[in-house]
């Protein structure tokens, strides 16, 4: 199909592998691949997304062959072989990219379904083809009515409910027993990455809870305790300190469990009316799976968690086809003022239809 | 009559409004949406006033506060679990809270209203014409509906328990305040319900010990034993034994022996109390 239109080039981590899009990333100067893709001739609009899961240039350019030009010119710049360039690309046209940008700000073609990070780097994205002058009408409405589509989905579907990682299921499980997060004192068991992922996401709900890091090494503890402004704790000491603690996360390697039922039964006889909630992602476990049937003691193991973000993560699937039909009325009302932006050859276009095999438009 | 409406038909309006309130929130509940808070609120405290209106016209049809038969205590007690409600409701994240109260004060209304003969009779003349004792049994039913929402955040203190316990968090139980939530705030209506009997107590007995023969033995009898339950179970809660599940199931229990105890320690019991017919269109 000829004539001028809206495009969409690039991959995802549907169609790349990790290696592909480290490739494909703009490099340390995304302004001057933004400056070369715009000087090629036919290309009008053109702003750049690029994440850790995708790499997309929109372009509105006269006609696929303005679009070729500017793969070829891309892959150039990042020294890409256009051929492994082809085997991963994704494209769409008109109608269609429009839905696609909708789905993406949406949160529904991310890898975690209705995340909402994405929204903001879509965001940052138009910000920056702004700043660079390479955005006119087209791109200026496709943006503007794609962050209202992005926050209708968010507002009218369960798009986004539920937390689909372990850490920050385990926080919102700390929220359902302690409320506000602010005065809970957290003790973590363990100073490697899973200790790390959970630090940060207590930390990033609002108030930050007091965070006290245990380790086998006082060395290792106080390391990851400084990078979160906690305190450190030998583990020799944990039983007889866990008095102190609201929530404990077990991530240790250790080849046996490091709090008992006793030792835990023991802690709440001294706090009878504050619950204790243990959050076990090590493997074997830190915590004795008896203390689960103690009163006001609260137990969960990776298991659990992982079923729960299964479960909210399906919760979440279920709900992208509510979101794409109804951000299909909206992608209908801006392709209608859209096309009489494009010019002759694209208005009364009826429909875009589906890139053929290997990304390539038909026509 | 006001705005043309008599006592009882303002209390039907107030038991319609609460019934809503429950039914919204149910059908809220089953679609796996939270109810509006806003709205909830507001359409208890149109109930409320309603069952305000209701109560003042009972009021001043009887020259007093309306304690005078069943039907006049459980619409009070109603009303105070909702005036209750509406003051700490706004402190919940949740607007469940409003729903389970929504529940109590409707089926409370309904069946009081639905049930003739309690308000076929009523004594006069119970307060022997005294602003105190007037006072003390308006204290007294005011702590019952006190108790009442300390048993419903005891019934979702215990929901949200199996919740976390048997790892089911998603759904309806998703909007239930934090375990902390809730035990604080079961606490703090024990510490005020127990206050108020209390007060309630403090100015009967002054009276009571003029006159000795005015009261039966039987009903300050289970009325001391309420309170001395509920202060008991303060005692235990504060001094530690008492906490979690089985403070939880304590209040539930306790507040079912205090509406059971209301059989004993209702109206038309004083000496020179005198009964009345009703006539109404139940």
């Amino acid at each position: 199909m000829s004539g001028p239109g809206l495009f969409v080039s690039g991959a995802t981590h549907q169609t790349a592998p990790l290696a592909m899009r480290e490739k494909l990333s703009p490099g340390p100067d995304p302004a001057e691949l933004h400056g070369r893709l715009t000087a090629i001739p036919g290309v009008r609009e053109l702003a750049l997304l690029s994440t850790c899961n995708r790499l997309e240039i929109y372009a509105v350019a006269d006609d696929p062959a303005a679009l070729r030009a500017l793969e070829d010119a891309f892959c150039a710049h990042r020294q890409l072989d256009p051929e492994d360039f082809g085997r991963v690309r994704m494209t769409r046209r008109d109608r269609d990219a429009i839905r696609h940008l909708f789905g993406v700000a949406a949160g529904l073609e991310s890898q975690m379904v209705g995340e909402n990070e994405i929204l903001g780097q879509v965001k940052d994205a138009y910000a920056a083809a702004q700043a660079l002058r390479s955005t006119g009408p087209v791109l200026n409405r496709l943006f503007q009515k794609t962050f209202q589509a992005a926050k209708l989905a968010r507002s009218q579907t369960a798009i986004t409910e539920g937390h689909v990682s372990v850490a920050n299921v385990a926080v919102d499980l700390a929220s359902n027993i302690f409320g506000a997060l602010g005065g809970v004192r957290v003790l973590v068991l363990g100073a490697g990455d899973i200790a790390e992922k959970t630090t940060k996401a207590f930390l990033s709900r609002g108030a930050a809870p007091a965070m006290t890091v245990a380790s086998r090494t006082i060395e290792r503890a106080s390391d990851l305790a400084s990078r979160i402004e906690g305190d450190s704790l030998p583990l020799a000491e944990v039983e007889s300190r866990l008095k102190d603690f609201d929530v404990v996360v077990g991530s240790t390697s250790a080849p046996g469990t490091l709090i008992s039922a006793a030792a835990v039964r023991q802690a709440m006889h001294q706090r009878p009316s504050r619950p204790l909630f243990f959050i076990d992602l090590a493997m074997p476990r830190d915590i004795d799976p008896e203390v689960a049937r103690l009163e006001n003691v609260f137990l969960y193991n990776l298991d659990d968690l992982a079923a729960i973000a299964e479960k909210n993560l399906a919760a979440r699937t279920a709900e992208v086809a509510r979101c794409r039909e109804l951000l299909q009325l909206r992608v209908e009302a801006l392709w209608s003022q859209l096309e009489h932006h494009l010019g002759p050859g694209a208005a009364g276009r009826e429909n875009t239809g589906s890139p053929a095999p290997g990304g390539q438009f038909a026509g | 009559m006001l705005l043309a409406l008599d006592d009882r038909q303002w209390l039907w309006i107030a038991a319609a409004f609460y019934f809503v309130v429950f039914v919204q929130g149910t059908i809220s509940q089953l679609r796996g949406r939270p109810q509006s808070l806003g709205f909830n609120y507001a359409l208890m405290a149109i109930g409320y006033a309603c069952q305000l209106a209701g109560l003042y016209l009972r009021g001043m049809e009887v020259g007093g506060c309306p304690l005078g038969n069943h039907f006049e205590i459980i619409q009070f007690t109603a009303w105070s679990a909702t005036t209750l409600y509406l003051l700490v409701g706004v402190t919940f994240r949740s607007s469940l809270l409003g729903h389970f109260t929504a529940c109590l004060t409707a089926v409370l209304s309904l069946v009081s209203l639905l049930v003739p003969s309690w308000d076929a009779t009523r004594r006069s003349g119970i307060f022997g014409e005294n602003a105190w004792i007037e006072f003390h049994a308006a204290l007294a039913v005011f702590s019952y509906g006190v108790f009442a929402l300390l048993a419903l955040t005891s019934l979702m203190f215990l929901l949200r328990n199996y919740s976390l316990k048997s790892k089911r968090v998603g759904g309806w139980f998703s909007f239930l305040p934090s375990i902390v939530e809730l035990e604080q705030i079961s606490l703090r209506l024990l510490i005020a319900g127990v206050a108020l009997l209390t007060a309630s107590l403090v100015v009967g007995s002054v009276w009571w010990f003029q006159d000795t023969g005015s009261t039966p033995s039987t009903k300050i009898g289970i009325t001391v034993a309420v309170w001395a339950a509920y202060l008991v179970a303060l005692s235990l809660r504060l001094a530690g034994p008492l906490q979690a599940r089985r403070f939880a199931w304590a209040c539930i229990i306790l507040f079912a022996g205090a509406l059971a105890s209301l059989s004993w320690v209702g109206p038309g019991r004083t000496a020179d109390s005198t009964v009345a017919t009703r006539t109404f269109e139940p």
